[in-house]
């Protein structure tokens, strides 16, 4: 673990009105890596994900105590413009869901409300976005398109080169393949292990082989607890903890 | 200052604009009061209330002149009572057929025709009443005029069924399907289902219906203007003629001299009728609250 | 007869009589409709939509009522759309349900049912006379707009309510600020459905009487406005007018069909093009 430290949580706590979902949570998160976020159904995994860019913001009744850095910096600081980290952490859902506007107008959304006009611009960097996300050769000559035309692999690509287009220095994932077929998920999966050369990326995800093929660090949740965090493969050959084994080993969960 | 304390800034002043936006339909509300009042209450200086509320004479231009607008609160409230005869089975009826029984296509044409029902101006069913009802209810029951009570029901009948039977027909919609479905897996045939099940759990949504559709009969104007027949007095059979509240504001205010007393008068009778109206809205409003639907719970 | 024959007797009774209480209600619109068109339709042709009413209303067109109509309700829509829209956002996507929200909502309901004449003497009281706006174009269109905003407040909360939550949580999380999310991603999303229910707002107001009868309706003027402090003719006050005040309502019967007949093809035309487009977005709509 060598990398520098990108985002951290420490002693995170989350509240949904009365209802504790995440509690006491320490976890950081390195440069050009890949962490996975795993465990149950309902184990504050996804209520954690979008705890780091303040997407719970949006909840009426949810309260976040403890602190979430970035670069060292708190998220939730008084003086912290929610708008600007979210520019800085990116974010794919669990289900495509690309704007019904056309492919390009799609991807340039976030450059534009950044207040970026210059056509020539616009052009270059959704081209770049959408080649970052491998999407490119298959959607240039449909630009105009509506972006709902496309099938759910591609359109979950599109709103992945969404996320990139604002050069976002934080990539998180909810699980980005789990509404996909096979050969789209292996798609997404490959698009992660090249994006790790220049993002941070942080993934929740269902899917235990996934986790095990894709990422370095791989984290596990229970009821709203951090049970145990290590290196990818020690989680999944040589796991501390008998209740990590279990789940990874398909006993409950 | 810098680029995100003004984009703050900026969102919250759009924010509280809009807030202020939504409020205008309360300030409409308190103007309407307002003016309702302050148009109104002069008549006070000549008439008590009680005279005023429970008089039983109303010759405004007569000298002296007589403010009782107890024949006009009657007629309101007859013509009102008999349409929702008329309309409340006719609307909740329809309602479960369209909800419960219906075929599809069939529920295709009748939606639309519900909803035409409601689009037809008030003016052209008062007129419909005028020209075609009224002689024809003149000539069945041998009376020396069409224009009364009966007529004014019908008509105003019509205007209220739309509103009954759309809102009761959410409030079926709104029962789940599997409160049906364990009913007629018990063995239970469809009618028992829709009698014992469906109707009791929308029934507070049913009841709201009701209430807001009395409340518009209550409220109209243009159709007890022209089909009522106009005679203030209190009626002794459904054949004779009334003077509805809206019907004797609509008529007389284009002749009452400009803040005399006919106009004050015509003004309080505006606050008795907005009041009514506002009652039966709020009535409606505390039921569907009280008893809101929360997925199957009210039985 | 056994139990089970009489468990279905009674609902075939019961469906019988549901049944015949939606056949009522279908004859009921196709008599109203019958009559007045084949009464009207006679009355109808090119001079009696051009020309102005003549030889005191006794022969002559209806011209004068359909343009006063027609500023009447292009007034209340520009009252009540941005209004209705406005509210509705808020409503919709700023407000957190709480007091204030009840109390707004209470508000609109009860806007909704105030009756039509009250509209007219609030129209009269505050515009006409208050004001001092008179009896014009811009007194009435003021008062058929704030009568038709729970209709757009309504329509529009619906389209609002159908635009999907993943929409505005993509735009959030690219950071789109909460404006920039509801006027680049939210409205235009739901903008389809907010014009449908508005035109729905429009044939109300196109056929409203009461309350311009004390703040518009002129009885009777053969030119047409110039400014928006000029009172107008309008076709349901010309209905009205015709049927009970004229001195000859028996020789003018024909007339009267006749502008019955063009209003309701006005009113009923709008909710027909409302009714199609709805029905065509639901079956495109791919959320």
């Amino acid at each position: 673990m060598s990398n520098k430290m990108k985002m951290a949580t420490k002693n995170m706590t989350f509240h949904y009105g009365a209802f504790k979902a995440l509690d006491d949570i320490t976890l950081e998160f390195r440069e050009n890596q890949v962490t996975a976020l795993i465990g149950p159904s309902g184990c504050g995994k996804s209520t954690f994900l979008r705890s780091l860019n303040r997407m719970n913001d949006i909840i009426p009744a949810a309260r976040v105590e403890g602190q979430v850095l970035l670069d060292g910096e708190d998220v939730y600081g008084p003086n912290v413009d929610v708008v600007e980290i979210r520019k800085r952490v990116g974010m794919v859902f669990q289900k495509p869901n690309p704007f019904p506007k056309t492919i390009f107008n799609d991807v340039a959304y976030g450059l534009r409300i950044k207040g970026i006009k210059n056509r020539g611009e616009l052009q270059a960097r959704v081209e770049a976005s959408l080649k970052a996300a491998a999407i490119w050769d298959e959607v240039k000559d449909r630009l105009n398109e509506s972006a709902l035309s496309l099938s759910g692999g591609q359109q979950q690509r599109l709103c992945i080169a969404r996320a990139l287009a604002i050069e976002p220095e934080v990539v998180l994932m909810d699980e980005p393949a789990s509404a996909l077929d096979p050969i789209a998920t292996q798609k997404i999966e490959e698009l992660i292990r090249e994006l790790k050369k220049s993002y941070t990326i942080i993934i929740v995800t269902h899917n235990m082989q996934q986790a095990a093929r894709i990422s370095n660090i791989t984290a596990f949740f229970y009821m709203g607890r951090l049970i145990e965090v290590d290196k990818t493969e020690t989680i999944f050959t040589k796991p501390s903890l008998k209740q990590t084994e279990d789940y990874i080993t398909g006993r409950f969960g | 200052m810098n680029r995100a304390q003004k984009r703050r800034i900026g969102e919250y002043l759009i924010e509280k604009w809009f807030l202020f936006l939504a409020t205008i339909s309360i300030i409409v509300l308190a103007l309407i009061v307002a003016f309702l009042f302050k148009e109104g209450i002069p008549i006070f200086k000549s008439v008590s209330v009680g005279d005023f509320l429970f008089g039983q004479l109303w010759y405004p231009t007569d000298e002296p002149a007589d403010f009782g607008i107890l024949p006009l609160i009657v007629g309101s409230l007859i013509v009102t009572a008999v349409s929702s005869m008329i309309a409340v089975p006719l609307g909740v009826l329809s309602a479960i057929y369209i909800s419960e029984i219906a075929r599809p296509s069939v529920k295709e044409i009748l939606k639309p025709v519900v909803e035409l029902l409601a689009a037809l101006p008030s003016v052209v069913i008062g007129f419909f009443g005028m020209v075609v009802m009224a002689p024809f209810l003149q000539k069945v029951f041998d009376i020396p005029t069409g224009l009364n009570i009966v007529n004014a029901s019908i008509m105003l009948a019509m205007m209220a069924v739309p509103t009954i039977s759309s809102l009761t027909e959410d409030a079926l919609h709104a029962v789940r399907r599997e409160l049906r479905e364990a009913s007629l897996a018990l063995g239970a045939t469809q009618w028992e289902t829709i009698s014992r099940v469906v109707v009791p759990a929308s029934l507070s949504g049913a009841c709201t219906a009701v209430i807001l559709g009395m409340s518009r009969a209550i409220g109209e104007t243009m159709v007890v203007l022209m089909v009522a027949g106009g005679a203030a007095a209190i009626p002794e059979s459904i054949f004779d003629s009334v003077r509805p509240m809206p019907a004797s504001i609509a008529a007389e205010m284009g002749e009452a001299p400009f803040r005399s007393d006919h106009y004050y008068a015509l003004f309080a009778t505006g606050i008795v009728l907005f009041f009514m109206t506002l009652g039966f809205n709020l009535i409606a409003d505390y039921i569907s609250h009280k008893y809101k639907q929360v997925g199957t719970a009210t039985l | 007869m056994d139990f089970r024959q009489k468990r279905k007797l009674v609902e075939a009774i019961a469906f019988f009589i549901i049944r015949s209480s939606a056949v009522i209600i279908c004859l009921a619109l196709a008599i109203m409709l019958g009559f007045l068109f084949v009464k009207g339709y006679r009355a109808i042709n090119w001079t009696f939509l051009t020309q102005p009413p003549m030889d005191a209303m006794t022969r002559g067109g209806i011209f004068p009522a359909i343009v006063g109509t027609f500023y009447l309700t292009l007034g209340a829509i520009l009252v009540a759309f941005p209004l209705g829209v406005a509210s509705a956002i808020y409503l919709n996507e700023y407000a957190i349900e709480g007091r204030m929200v009840r109390t707004i909502r209470l508000g609109i309901n009860n806007l909704a049912g105030v009756p039509s004449v009250v509209f007219g003497l609030f129209g009269l009281g505050l515009f006409v006379v208050f004001l001092g706006f008179g009896s014009s174009i811009l007194s009435g269109s003021l008062t058929l707009g704030f009568l038709i905003l729970p209709v757009i407040i309504g329509a529009s909360e619906e389209a609002l309510k159908a635009v999907p939550q993943t929409y505005r949580e993509a735009s959030l999380a690219l950071g789109g600020t909460k404006w920039q999310t509801i006027y680049r991603v939210v409205l235009p999303a739901a903008l389809p459905g907010i014009l449908t229910g508005s035109i729905l707002g429009i044939g109300r107001a196109a056929g409203e009487t009461a309350p311009i009868m004390f703040t518009a309706a002129a009885f009777y003027t053969s030119k047409l406005p110039s400014s928006i402090f000029d009172e107008v003719m309008a076709l349901p006050y010309h209905i009205y007018v015709l049927a009970t005040a004229g001195t000859h309502i028996e020789e003018t019967r024909h007339l009267q069909y006749g502008t019955a007949l063009v209003l309701i093809a006005l009113v009923l035309g709008v909710n027909l093009v409302a009714i199609i487009m709805r029905t065509r977005m639901r079956r495109k709509q791919t959320y």
